[in-house]
């Protein structure tokens, strides 16, 4: 149906357009940019990228968020995992209601914790420091993470638990041993989430950082271009490398995390 | 669950050994119930710690802060009462900023909705591509808020990417400040957000098609039933769980906008694309109002609450026990 495909074209230029103009507006002089905005970059110059491919304010905001999506990830799935198991494979009372705690904080995102918890951080001395973005991070990231877990935990045979016990494992090392590497899938799920989560978050960092160097990448991008707004070419190429990480990693978790999406809705 | 019981008294006591005394029979079962509990005590106490003080806890401090006059440092001493509240529930601004998210949500439900189960249906379909066509529409929700919030912020100048495109294709009389506008800076706000989520949503309601099973369209086909109404009659009512989920998720994330608004317009121009986060951005964080800013925390997870609560009630009854509990396979 050749409507269909135009409506389909339609809808890939509206979604990459704007993505590519970035990339090859990096390319341009700002005096271009500011006068003959819509062509193609006369001469094609190599220096914005250049420079902020030199520049330690855009590693150091890759290795800050970096820094802090690995310990927020890590903390987020070694916890959740944990919960996850006391909470599928335990009976004990109170257990549900331990569960209903966790899935309360589905309904409570981290930006409207934002003040109250820059106020617990200022109090217990983590402001302006990683730790005070990736904890709350973490924490924040436990309620999906358990979410998901919890059930497929809960499917995993009994016999096999029954099994291993036969055996003289005790259900620490079952867990550890059996159900962690046979929880995989569900794992690399979460592990995404948190992971493009923490990578993305910018109101956090923004409230608790103050000095530059502990910026995160988003947070490092809306400051560059608020900071040097006459300086177009150099914001398009930084906002242009700002990109690649998470297109990386989407490349890289495409399936997990489209799998993972398609598994978490269709039930 | 049952069968956790039965498991260890299936298996043999491996601790206890066979020399252990008649008399102490009991002991055996003591201390499995010990072991478990410190099981339990090793396995949850860590989550439970981080997820109560990181969680938790800011939440009840919020709304213990919210009766004080407070800057943030010294001792809370000026017990205001409710005053927070008032001045928050009567303030225009506030006002201004809640109906602006309630804009956002409605426009999402009425306009973004309509579109992914369009574009849905339309990628759902086989043809050459597909897989590729799918990648590129959800890669703008991969990119970072405040990634796309700068690219727009740019391509929105006056005379960026998208006025020199309507003027190089002879519309130059749509040519505007669209962020300058007061009224037009929250829907093109809106234009940004569709741009950032659509995606997100296109994967879910996919997911929710690939779950119909294609005989049940063919079967309405045999009967005599035009594609569209197959579609009215069969498939969009199967697709419910799904929409009615897409519907929860935006709205929820409709009442917590702020990172696309603070980077693309500072909630300006004059308070024209504030909402409820911005609003507490600038009043609670930058003016250091803590009593007052912890108000609005408390005032939004409250609107949150009751809407979600509301929502699970009598929108997701029958839903919720298919996509939360059994979130994975």
């Amino acid at each position: 149906m050749p409507a269909s495909y135009l409506v389909i074209l339609l809808v890939l230029a509206i979604t990459l357009v704007p993505m590519l103009y970035l990339i090859v507006g990096g390319f341009s002089t700002t005096a271009q940019l500011n006068t003959d905005p819509n062509s193609l970059p006369h001469p094609w110059v190599w220096s914005n990228y250049g420079s902020i491919i030199t520049s330690a304010l855009f590693w150091q905001a890759v290795g800050n968020s970096a820094v802090i999506a690995v310990v927020a990830t890590g903390l987020a799935v070694t916890l959740g995992s944990m919960a996850a198991f006391a909470l599928s494979r335990y009976s004990f009372r109170g257990r549900e209601a331990v569960y209903l705690l966790f899935t309360a904080g589905l309904l409570f995102p981290l930006n409207t914790a934002v003040l109250p918890l820059f106020l617990l951080l200022q109090k217990i001395g983590l402001t302006d420091n990683l730790a005070g973005v990736a904890l709350p991070e973490a924490a924040f990231s436990l309620p999906v993470t358990i979410v998901i877990l919890r059930p497929f935990m809960r499917a995993i045979p009994g016999e096999l638990e029954d099994a291993a016990v036969v055996d003289g494992a005790t259900r620490l090392r079952f867990f550890v041993r059996i159900l962690l590497p046979l929880s995989r899938p569900a794992l690399i799920t979460v592990g995404i989430l948190a992971f493009v989560t923490s990578w993305n978050t910018y109101l956090l960092p923004l409230v608790v950082f103050t000095t530059p160097s502990h910026f995160t990448l988003p947070l490092a991008v809306a400051t560059f271009q608020s900071t040097y707004t006459q300086d177009t070419a150099r914001v398009f190429a930084f906002t242009a490398l700002s990109m690649i990480p998470a297109l990386a990693i989407f490349v890289f978790a495409q399936r997990k995390l489209v799998g993972g999406l398609v598994g978490a809705v269709k039930g | 669950m049952a069968r956790t019981e039965s498991a260890g008294t299936a298996a043999p006591e491996t601790t206890s050994g066979a020399a252990v005394p008649a008399a102490t029979t009991r002991a055996p079962a003591r201390r499995r119930g010990m072991r478990r509990r410190i099981e339990l005590t090793v396995l949850l106490a860590p989550p439970l710690v981080l997820f109560i003080g990181f969680v938790i806890v800011p939440m009840v401090f919020a709304a213990w802060y919210s009766l004080y006059n407070w800057s943030g440092y010294g001792p809370l001493t000026d017990f205001i009462g409710v005053q927070n509240y008032r001045g928050v529930l009567t303030g225009p601004v506030f006002h201004q900023a809640l109906t602006h998210n309630v804009i956002i949500a409605v426009l999402s439900v009425v306009i973004q909705l309509p579109v992914s189960i369009a574009l849905a249906l339309l990628l759902n379909r086989r043809m050459r591509g597909q897989t590729a066509m799918r990648l590129a529409v959800f890669t703008p929700y991969v990119l970072s808020e405040a990634t796309a919030a700068v690219m727009w912020l740019l391509l929105l100048q006056p005379s960026g990417f998208v006025n020199a495109l309507l003027n190089g294709v002879g519309l130059g009389g749509l040519v505007h400040q669209w962020l300058a506008s007061t009224s037009l800076v929250l829907y093109m706000l809106f234009v940004v957000i569709t741009w950032k989520y659509i995606g997100f949503g296109i994967v879910l309601l996919l997911a929710g098609l690939q779950g119909i099973p294609a005989e049940l369209r063919e079967a309405a086909a045999i009967d005599g039933a035009t594609p569209w109404q197959a579609t009215r009659r069969v498939t969009l009512p199967l697709l419910g769980p799904t929409i009615r989920i897409w519907i929860f998720l935006s709205v929820i994330g409709s009442l917590q906008l702020f990172d696309i608004v603070w980077i693309m317009t500072l909630g300006g121009p004059a308070d024209a694309s504030q909402t409820m986060l911005t609003y507490q951005y600038i009043n609670g964080i930058q003016r250091t109002q803590f009593g007052y800013g912890a108000t609005v925390s408390v005032v939004l997870f409250v609107i949150s609450f009751v809407f979600a609560l509301a929502y699970q009630r009598f929108a997701l009854r029958r839903d919720t026990a298919g996509a939360v509990t059994r979130a994975v396979g």
